[in-house]
């Protein structure tokens, strides 16, 4: 019983490869640090549309056809759209699915989507129930920003500890055959909260999250972070992650020059975003371009990818809850 | 370790490990932008006063205010008043430039859900606490000169 769950995490004999990537992301994103490796950048954050929450269903829309068309199947070739966004009842996903012939689950995970949708679409491959999955997810700042902050033209000043909501969006191809990076693992996370109340601190309140999936990951696979050529997590922003570094030290486990932070590599610095890059277009998107990429060219060979989340709900926020993280993970292998 | 405890402890950490916003910068930028906001309503209310030297002092307050106000709304409708805002925080927030953006900006928001349901309801989202403050402590102020 080799696939069995042993404490978290769920291990694939059948070897599920991501045959197609594709990303797309808004003009800022462009000019950030991966701006040369993403498949599609909009011209204006509208893409078109009269609302930017038409814009971000057209993006997943069109991050999913990329994916199908790199992936060299056609759209009846899919078996399950796994996605998932940021907003009230995932419209963005949920609608885009309207326009597409295939079955639909929606997830959501905040920003851990991403990981959360590849490792459901794995389980699915792996146990021979579907051949082709498409994973997705999307995130856009403006969106984003009219849901859970203020608006958009409001002249007010954020705090250091804040994070910016990447208009980006990724879509992966799962299947049981072709070409590509396996996932040969995925762990999945449990909530966790260790009582920060700060709305403006993502990072802090994904962290602990985090970390408990990061040394699942190390129990369950018998690893440690030398033996991956990049561990990457989702969006924790640089207090974030210096967080994280903190937290895993303190559990015995040193992360190297080998870990980095999606949210805090998306931007430059002078695009003055504070702590980073955060929704889980961010992670998505860096995963499905640069990383999946360098796994192609066999550059990258093992790579640990960690989603994180933050629960954030405004009314629990508001009624003076505490805020829950999640993270979940996959490892990818070529 | 008990939860709670552990949650203390943590966000002790998390408190010391917050880079700290520098005070004196931000103090003299919203110092000298709110001031200079204000030095442009007084030469507005100068103006008035120059141009229509019949009116009572009161009235060109009153039409200070409103040209104040457009200018604070067509700032927000063209897309600047949030950058003056990044850069001067409380400096542009506090003159009646910023009440009038705060109204400004969730209206063109909540546009897109409609101008009853989503513009006119939306509209007061930020500025609502402050108009029913207003209100509360005027009435109180009334109820006080009533008495005294």
């Amino acid at each position: 019983m080799d696939n069995l769950l042993y404490n978290q995490t769920v291990f694939f004999k059948n070897k599920p490869r991501i045959v197609g990537n594709y990303s797309i992301v808004g003009p800022k994103e462009k000019e950030g640090n991966f701006g040369k490796y993403f498949d599609f950048a909009m011209e204006d954050d509208h893409f078109g549309e009269d609302t930017f929450e038409k814009a971000e269903r057209k993006m997943i829309e069109k991050a999913l056809l990329g994916a199908i068309k790199k992936a060299n199947l056609k759209k009846h070739d899919i078996d399950l759209f796994l996605a998932g966004d940021l907003l009230n009842q995932i419209i963005s996903s949920s609608y885009a699915a309207r326009a597409f012939d295939m079955p639909y689950l929606g997830v959501f995970g905040a920003c851990s989507t991403m990981a959360e949708s590849l490792a459901l679409g794995s389980v699915f491959v792996d146990g021979g129930y579907f051949r082709n999955v498409a994973c997705a997810t999307v995130s856009h700042f403006s969106t984003a920003e009219r849901q859970f902050r203020f608006p958009l033209e409001l002249g007010n000043q954020r705090p250091p500890t804040s994070q910016w909501t990447a208009t980006a969006s990724g879509c992966s191809i799962v299947s049981n055959k072709g070409e590509g990076p396996f996932i040969s693992s995925a762990t999945f996370g449990k909530v966790t909260d260790y009582g920060i109340t700060d709305v403006n601190n993502m990072g802090a309140v994904m962290a602990p999250g985090t970390m408990n999936t990061m040394l699942a990951v190390f129990y369950d696979t018998k690893t440690e972070p030398s033996d991956y050529d990049l561990i990457v997590t989702g969006d924790l922003g640089k207090l974030g992650s210096e967080i994280l570094i903190d937290l895993m030290e303190h559990h015995g486990v040193k992360l190297g020059k080998n870990y980095c932070d999606c949210g805090q590599m998306m931007y430059k610095i002078e695009q003055q975003v504070l702590m980073g890059g955060s929704g889980c277009g961010c992670s998505a998107s860096i995963l499905n371009s640069y990383i999946i990429n360098e796994m192609k060219k066999e550059k990258l060979k093992k790579v640990l990818f960690i989603a994180t989340g933050a629960l954030l709900s405004t009314t629990a926020s508001q009624q003076g809850e505490t805020l829950p993280g999640i993270a979940h993970a996959v490892v990818l292998e070529i | 370790m008990h939860y709670r405890k552990r949650n203390e402890m943590y966000n002790q950490y998390v408190n010391g490990k917050i880079p700290k916003t520098s005070e004196w910068p931000s103090l003299f930028n919203s110092f000298w932008v709110g001031g200079l906001i204000c030095i442009i309503g007084q030469g507005i209310n100068d103006i008035i006063l120059e141009l229509m030297p019949t009116l009572a002092e009161q009235t060109a307050w009153a039409y200070t205010l409103i040209i104040l106000i457009f200018i604070g709304s067509f700032l927000t409708g063209i897309g600047v008043y949030d950058r003056i805002g990044k850069f001067a925080g409380g400096g542009s927030i506090v003159p009646i430039t910023g009440f009038s953006n705060s109204i400004t900006s969730p209206a063109l928001d909540f546009r897109s859900e409609g101008i009853v349901f989503g513009m006119c309801v939306k509209m007061f989202s930020i500025a609502g606490p402050v108009i029913v403050i207003g209100f509360v402590a005027s009435t109180l102020v009334g109820l006080l000169y009533l008495i005294i």
